[in-house]
């Protein structure tokens, strides 16, 4: 009898004291955390892209909860998600703004000159060490695929040799355009305007010695634009979206044809 | 003089000689799940050093007062003891220290189930060390778990970047790899004091 007593008496005397410890430890040692902030979190996508500027979904939820943070900073929202989260909150939902990113760069494989053959890893940060990247235009995209790797969201692909976004498949996190070395990636609102596909700042004469598909500052687009929404600054045509119209005199005038209207 | 001495053999012994994850071989779950970076293997290192030591106070004083007559209840009480003690650990650093619970984050509960803290409380008590003795030791054995770990996360984080056969790419390497470190160990076999 005693083999049996001892054994159960002591492991489970253990036990009960630990049982009871824990049960103590769980109402002595409660964190009080906002029922809000759980159901909030609930209801956000749980992707952690950061594209909102916190550290991931639960961050952002607190933040939503605690310094009263916008709503509508995640892109990934949807509007029946947005009125759930401000009925949580009591607030109005605001209106959500589609974002999307666009790589300012033309020079497709065979329209862009290289410099030289890169043999390495495929990366974009790591060719951009060895003299600026293989791409004789120092300001064009290496299309070793950094951002594609980067986007949580698989909308970002590489077609002939050129980083290329998926609009329907971005959500506008801005991943893509921290990671780029050359910085070619923007994130702009979806909505009808001309769009420069091209960031170099050279001059004319030297961007056509490296690429077919760049722009040489011509001006041709700033003075065909009638609201004076186009601008050739360094060399290079920067579109004020605020002004833009979308209406196509630029693009159709440009001589490059690297406009596009969106 | 000699304490000094033998508390020094202890901590080489259970550091390099025995060390838990390359020569005994426990512990391999964590030393290959969080050690693809050297950030998250400190963190683990960190953790389990804490939970180590904790562990073995608390089982040694279970065993010698509790069990101390039926010693083939050591595994289950010392299962039962580890257990509650890092979800207690864990709770307390959540409302004691936030900073510290963020850090340690996800490992803290996942040692809960690492054979090494249980391992090393079951050498305690073989080797009917002292309370200080088997504290020590289970401090000197978790270092060389955060060495071991922090080393293969270093190896890991060199073989991202560089050119392996397809076929080995990812946890084959991986494996290969912690062989070759775990023959490296086998050298402090032949330490002598």
């Amino acid at each position: 009898m005693i083999e049996i007593l001892v054994p159960a008496l002591s492991v489970g005397g253990i036990a009960l004291v630990l049982g009871a410890l824990l049960a103590f430890a769980s109402v002595v040692f409660k964190v009080d955390v906002d029922e809000r902030e759980e159901k909030i979190a609930e209801i956000l996508p749980g992707a952690n892209c950061g594209g909102c500027g916190y550290a991931g979904c639960s961050a952002f939820a607190s933040a939503i909860v605690n310094e009263g943070a916008e709503i509508t900073k995640c892109n990934l929202m949807t509007d029946e998600k947005l009125s759930a989260i401000a009925s949580i909150m009591g607030v109005e939902a605001g209106k959500k703004i589609k974002k999307v990113a666009r790589v300012a760069c033309n020079g497709t494989c065979s329209v862009a000159k290289e410099k030289y053959e890169y043999y390495g890893l495929d990366d974009c940060a790591t060719a951009a060490q060895l003299g600026g990247g293989a791409k004789a235009c120092a300001y064009g995209c290496l299309g070793l695929g950094s951002c594609a790797v980067k986007c949580p969201f698989g909308a970002i692909s590489i077609v002939d040799g050129i980083a290329t976004v998926d609009e329907n498949k971005c959500v506008g996190c801005s991943a893509c355009a921290n990671i780029c070395p050359k910085g070619l990636i923007t994130v702009a609102e979806v909505k009808p305007t001309a769009f420069v596909n091209c960031a170099s700042k050279d001059k004319g004469a030297v961007v056509n010695n490296v690429c077919e598909a760049g722009c040489i500052g011509c001006k041709i687009c700033e003075k065909k634009c009638e609201f004076d929404a186009i601008h050739v600054t360094d060399n290079l045509a920067k579109v004020d979206s605020d002004k833009c119209t979308g209406c196509g005199l630029c693009a159709e005038a440009c001589p490059k044809k690297i406009i596009e209207i969106l | 003089m000699s304490i000094i001495k033998d508390f020094l053999v202890l901590a080489i012994t259970a550091m390099l000689v025995e060390n838990f994850v390359l020569v005994k071989f426990m512990g391999i779950c964590p030393f290959l799940g969080v050690s693809k970076k050297i950030e998250t293997a400190t963190g683990m290192g960190i953790a389990v050093t804490f939970v180590m030591v904790a562990a073995s106070a608390l089982t040694w004083l279970v065993n010698e007062y509790i069990i101390a007559n039926a010693p083939y209840l050591q595994t289950i009480a010392f299962i039962l003891v580890i257990a509650a003690l890092v979800q207690f650990i864990e709770m307390f650093v959540r409302k004691a220290v936030p900073s510290l619970y963020s850090a340690l984050g996800i490992y803290l509960p996942l040692i809960t189930t690492n054979c090494a803290v249980l391992g090393v409380t079951m050498i305690n008590v073989q080797r009917d060390y002292s309370f200080g003795m088997s504290l020590w030791y289970s401090f000197a054995a978790a270092l060389g778990f955060m060495l071991a770990i922090v080393l293969f996360a270093g190896v890991r984080e060199r073989l991202e970047t560089s050119k392996i056969p397809k076929y080995l790419k990812g946890f084959p390497i991986a494996l290969i790899s912690a062989g070759l470190l775990s023959i490296a160990f086998l050298g402090f076999q032949g330490l002598s004091f």
